[in-house]
């Protein structure tokens, strides 16, 4: 049957679907067991997601495990994001070669083929849709990340369970991603999936396969995946953090997390808003060809803030009160929004299991006893 | 403009750092054709005298007649790295620095009256002053190759001071620590091995020595809910850069 946007069908099974896209000629990414996690990768065919498995998450731990084996979707994200295909970690600005008079420049090629982001959680879009901001404010626009984005269809999975880490309900990003997506799909307790058609580019995937319309009953079994996984959730942002955090600048538990912190910059390089790069200009022996290069960064190193006479943040303690208070507090003022979706990354991700809740939570105490 | 000369010598060391050079098959052409080669018996006898334009200096030194050599080599050099961790740190020979090197000579040779040697091994950066310092054991090619390319462009060197996490992460390697429990020296190390061991499922055994601003106490705490015990977080942080200061001190607070 065609689709329609904002409607919503039943289907038996996501392995169509990932048929359909790929005789679209899109290349499909998506959740894939490698090396002990779920990351993401290209598949070829509904057979290579991990059904079956689940994950383990708590501070400084992730474990994958064996889940029931008829369920396609019960992990939630794991240490990669997509971030890595927008944004890429490494990437060629433009080259050059020397001429007898002066230089000349190449630009790098941007080889990003028409792709599908398979099984994208609600916080996932969420960080997507916070980097859209970064990198096209209005003003300046990074036009590669632009390119990408256009070229870049989203297939979302509503959440049936929540990880220990998770906490995008009091981000208000999830579990139940409300847009954002071409095509959304939650996997219903009984079995079968009920789908929500986002976008025309969604309509004309979903117009090729065998769908069933789906009742109003359907439609709360499928919220009723969502709540549940939002129940599931034991951790929460504290409410008013951007501003505890803004008038908490010299509180004692920057010291106190600072003696934890490794600095090893995990949790920005997890995080999937974090959007910050150094530019490096490489030369050959020969000194006849250079190029620039983009790498990701991180506020935890030390030379990210580097000028003129030193480093600015030398220690620890100004590193992660850097990352803190831009991720919770100064991005609202920067971007509009808080940069933080509660996919819990950074939590899980850090070797030694800081919490940034916790850290927040902390932080907060004093005002709570002042407000009573 | 004459090509600048190029000096490579050997202290208490294994070589490998040497054979990094050497290894460098594709660029080997590359750096032949930019520099004179004037001083390096591991790939050549022949050689000429000083001055140096750039000294390349592997090992530790671990003797009086080292000592003294290596005053005379920056004397007759205008720049002076030190490459690997033998170089940078003492190497895994600055094992010696917490023992009794008199006990060990006793022990191990037949004739320890022969044996004439300091009581540490120490970086060259102790005895004499040092322009840049490339880590690792041994160096990677591709950090030798941009240092060899940045001093003679007269830029600095890209070379990161930030851990091996960041290495893990760039090249999307699942962390082992977290993701098997495997111990792991990535997040006090600095990165630019390549990714060796985690890419393939084994902690970082902290082959670059440590990363600036280190925490080696903190993830110190965790490698013992990992299961290790004091003994065992001591020795983790001994192998090739035992000497480095920040993890000697944390080794020794294992003790």
């Amino acid at each position: 049957m065609p689709a329609a946007v904002g409607e919503r069908y039943l289907i038996e099974s996501p392995e169509p679907l990932v048929g359909a896209l790929l005789l679209a000629g899109y290349r499909v990414i998506g959740p894939q067991a490698g090396d002990g996690a779920i990351v993401y990768d290209e598949i070829e065919a509904a057979g290579a997601l991990p059904r079956g498995l689940t994950d383990e998450q708590s501070g400084g731990h992730y474990r994958l495990k064996d889940g029931d084996p008829d369920r396609w979707f019960d992990y939630v994200v794991g240490p990669q994001s997509i971030k890595k295909y927008l944004f890429p970690a490494h990437q060629k600005l433009w080259s050059a070669t020397r001429t007898p008079d002066g230089f000349d420049i190449s630009p790098a090629g941007d080889d990003y083929p028409k792709t599908a982001f398979f099984g994208m959680r609600a916080c996932e879009i969420a960080a997507m849709e916070i980097q859209d901001k970064v990198f096209d404010n209005g003003q300046f626009a990074d036009s590669g990340y632009g390119r990408r984005r256009a070229n870049s269809l989203i297939v979302a999975v509503q959440c049936a369970r929540s990880a220990e880490t998770c906490f995008c309900a009091s981000m208000n990003t999830g579990p139940r991603a409300q847009s954002g997506f071409d095509i959304a799909l939650t996997e219903l307790d009984e079995g079968g999936f009920l789908v929500e058609c986002g976008s025309e580019a969604g309509a004309s995937i979903l117009g090729g396969l065998d769908l069933a319309g789906a009742l109003d009953g359907d439609w709360e079994a499928a919220l009723d995946v969502t709540r549940n996984a939002a129940a599931m959730q034991t951790r929460r942002m504290v409410g008013n953090v951007a501003e505890v955090l803004r008038e908490h600048l010299d509180h004692p538990r920057w010291d106190e997390v600072a003696d934890r912190c490794l600095s090893c910059a995990n949790c920005t390089l997890a995080c999937p808003t974090c959007f910050c790069s150094d530019v490096e200009d490489v030369t050959d022996l020969s000194g006849d060809h250079a190029e620039r290069w983009r790498t990701w960064d991180s506020c935890f190193s030390l030379d990210f803030s580097y000028i003129h006479g030193g480093a600015v943040r030398p220690s620890t303690k100004s590193r992660y009160r850097q990352w803190m208070t831009h991720k919770l507090s100064s991005w609202h003022d920067q971007f509009g929004s808080s940069g933080c979706v509660g996919c819990g990354r950074c939590i899980a991700w850090c070797p030694v299991g800081i919490d940034i809740t916790e850290e927040a939570a902390a932080i907060a105490a004093p005002l709570d006893v002042t407000g009573e | 403009m004459a090509k600048p000369k190029l000096a490579v010598w050997k202290f208490a060391s294994c070589d490998g750092c040497q054979l990094t050079l050497l290894d460098c098959e594709d660029e080997l052409l590359d750096i032949a054709g930019a520099i004179d080669i004037a001083h390096f018996l591991e790939a050549t006898s022949k050689i000429e005298g000083g001055p140096y334009d750039v000294s390349l200096v592997e090992g530790s030194v671990t003797t009086a007649h080292d000592a003294e050599r290596i005053k005379a080599i920056r004397a007759n050099s205008k720049v002076l790295i030190t490459i690997g961790a033998c170089a940078t740190a003492g190497g895994i020979q600055s094992l010696r620095n917490f023992a009794d090197v008199t006990a060990f000579t006793s022990q191990v040779y037949a004739h320890p009256e022969y044996i004439s040697t300091l009581r540490t091994s120490a970086p060259i950066s102790e005895h004499v002053k040092v322009d840049f310092e490339l880590r690792g054991c041994p160096v990677s090619k591709h950090q030798l190759i941009e240092l060899i390319a940045a001093t003679l462009a007269g830029r600095k060197p890209h070379v990161p001071r930030v851990s091996q996490c960041v290495e893990c992460k760039l090249s999307g390697t699942v962390c082992v620590m977290v993701s098997k429990g495997e111990p792991c020296l990535g997040p006090v190390t600095q990165a630019g091995c390549g990714n060796l061991c985690p890419s393939h499922g084994r902690g970082c055994y902290g082959c670059f020595g440590p990363k600036e601003n280190p925490n080696p106490a903190a993830l110190s705490m965790k490698l013992k809910e990992h299961g290790m015990i004091g003994r065992q977080v001591r020795d983790f942080y001994r192998s090739f850069n035992a000497g480095a200061p920040d993890f000697a001190e944390e080794s020794s607070s294992h003790e």
